[in-house]
């Protein structure tokens, strides 16, 4: 996922001189190092200074120039909070602040690597959209509308390593809309970002027990997609979300409200982070697990 | 585009004519609201009015030069300039803190009313600054770009990640000016902070050219922007009285949120005159 991005927009930036890069010194690993040599004085590396990187970024896109502001989520968005929030939002600029380990993917780290809130709190912000792609291909896509977009945006995005599940999805990815990656009619699982596998898990299970699975990538988490997820709730039995983020302020509790709003009547069964710190250190998917955030878990929920 | 914006003649008399024209402009603006900074607005105006009067290149209302007000509490000095220049319009400026107008007590980001970002929050403008300033280099375009902060806003620790940024960027067309007036919300900012004194010394490690003057002297202002070396980011330390221009209102705190009632502005009227350093 982070080399597809950093592949994407090393592309975009040789068509479009105006697209430039700034840093908080993270390692530009694969493409990333292309850019920087290919383009130096359009790569700039401020330190250990968030608050520097947005504020430039802001400075860049008030002369016109197209930046991406990229490290580690928490880094990205939580040290420099007001930054993004001042600078970007309330100027409304074409920012796009990458956050790379969205949800609990630096998993040994520790909290203060996890950004398991950072939907929530981008969500709340005027003017800011959300992208959280699935695998690399949903990334090249998030990747490829972020360097046309005219407005702030957060991209949140895993590690590496992904697996493409959305290769033979029937639906094309569309800004702003809920995309089926796999198509069923009992079931109807919403999900996004990496977590997206364990949906995939879960739909196999389901099916292996006689349900037929939809799987919805909601890549666009804002201006998330009212109306798609409404649709898809009336004409499902059962819904469920799956997402790897607090369950204050994610996908979870607003699925529930469109529920409401649009009258549906399906079951509707939601799986997220518990709002609490996680204190365990293991592998990604043992973190998840702490909060019951596992396949097998999950389908015991659901039958 | 240097060809045809030019600087105006610097004359020190007609600065000070100016400013006292503002200061009286800010004080009529005073009676239509209930708060406002307007001490802080004066401790920085001199420095305002060179930059927007005599520093950024104009042809007719047209700047290629940037100028942010990061110590936006101070904005009454930049709605008054850009209303002197034509930029803003007498309507805009009565609209000032009313529904229907656009003028707050923060400058609020409106590229065609002069007003390049917007600030408020402090510690933020420097940072843009930088970033306006690199833009500019990566295009090789011919433009300057200033920033006024205060003092108290360098405690910020943003401004500090910016002051490390700037001369690593090399934006030798920054010209940052710090309204030393020794003053915050709290008391004196060299009480906070006795250690932050002199303040050049610091700038001058972390890489910029730095120089302290009287920052009501438009002659100083004049010479410490005009005799800079200009292969670095410029740091001009203004000294400054908080309220200056208004006796009952230099160094006196409740000034930086007060309006005075129609009494004290018709002192005020009656008291001012030309600041000369």
């Amino acid at each position: 996922m982070r080399d597809t991005f950093a592949r994407t927009l090393y592309k975009a930036g040789k068509a479009n001189p105006k697209v430039c890069i700034v840093v908080a010194d993270i390692s530009p690993a694969g493409s990333m190092a292309a850019f920087r040599e290919e383009f130096p004085a359009r790569f700039v590396n401020v330190g250990v200074a968030e608050q520097n990187m947005i504020g430039l970024c802001a400075g860049l896109a008030l002369r016109g120039y197209k930046p991406f502001a990229y490290t580690i989520a928490t880094f990205s968005i939580y040290r420099p909070f007001e930054f993004v929030r001042d600078d970007i939002c309330y100027q409304n600029l074409p920012v796009t602040v990458v956050g790379i380990g969205g949800g609990v993917t630096y998993s040994t780290l520790g909290g203060t690597h996890h950004a398991q809130e950072d939907v929530a709190v981008m969500s709340a912000l005027p003017n800011m959209s959300i992208l959280a792609p699935c695998d690399p291909l949903e990334t090249e896509f998030a990747t490829d509308h972020s360097a046309k977009y005219t407005s702030p945006l957060y991209l949140r995005l895993g590690k590496a390593g992904e697996p493409k599940l959305s290769e033979h999805a029937p639906d094309p990815w569309v800004f702003g809309k809920v995309r089926t990656l796999r198509a069923g009619s009992d079931v109807c699982i919403f999900a996004y970002g990496p977590i997206m596998k364990m949906a995939f898990d879960v739909a196999d299970a389901l099916e292996k027990r006689g349900k037929r699975v939809r799987v919805v990538s909601v890549h666009t988490l804002k201006p998330l997609d009212t109306a798609g997820i409404a649709e898809l709730l009336r004409a499902h039995p059962a819904a469920v979300v799956i997402e790897e983020h607090s369950s204050q302020g994610g996908l979870a509790g607003k699925v529930k409200q469109i529920a409401w709003d649009a009258g549906a009547r399906c079951s509707l069964k939601t799986f997220s982070l518990q709002d609490e710190f996680i204190h365990v250190h293991g592998s990604h998917a043992d973190l998840l697990a702490a909060h019951g955030l596992e396949a097998g878990a999950i389908v015991r929920a659901l039958t | 585009m240097s060809d045809t914006f030019a600087r105006s003649t610097f004359n020190a008399d007609v600065s000070a004519k100016r400013c006292l024209a503002l200061r009286r402009r800010i004080l009529e603006m005073s009676q239509t609201v209930s708060a406002l900074h307007i001490a802080g607005a004066f401790s920085c105006l001199e420095m305002v009015e060179m930059i927007y009067f005599h520093f950024m290149r104009r042809a007719g209302k047209e700047s290629p030069d940037t100028f942010l007000l990061s110590k936006g509490h101070g904005c009454l000095s930049q709605y008054t300039s850009l209303e002197m220049l034509g930029i803003l319009q007498r309507s805009d400026i009565e609209g000032y803190c009313k529904p229907g107008g656009f003028l707050g007590t923060h400058p609020d980001y409106r590229v065609k009313a002069g007003i390049e970002a917007s600030t408020g929050s402090l510690g933020h403008g420097l940072t843009m600054a930088i970033g306006m300033a690199y833009a500019d280099k990566l295009d090789g375009k011919d433009r300057d770009v200033y920033v006024v902060m205060s003092d108290g806003e360098l405690q910020e620790g943003s401004v500090w990640e910016g002051i490390l940024l700037a001369p690593a960027l090399k934006v030798n067309r920054l010209t940052a000016f710090v309204d030393c007036n020794d003053f915050q919300s709290l008391g004196r900012t060299s009480e906070t902070y006795p250690n932050f004194y002199p303040v050049p010394e610091k700038l001058r490690a972390f890489g910029w050219e730095c120089v302290e003057i009287n920052g009501h002297s438009a002659t100083e202002i004049h010479r410490a922007v005009t005799s800079r070396e200009g292969t670095r980011p410029l740091m001009i330390v203004g000294r400054t009285t908080k309220g200056r221009g208004v006796s009952y209102m230099e160094n006196v705190p409740i000034w930086h949120y007060r309006s005075p009632s129609p009494a004290e502005y018709q002192q005020a009227i009656e008291g001012l005159r030309e600041v000369r350093g």
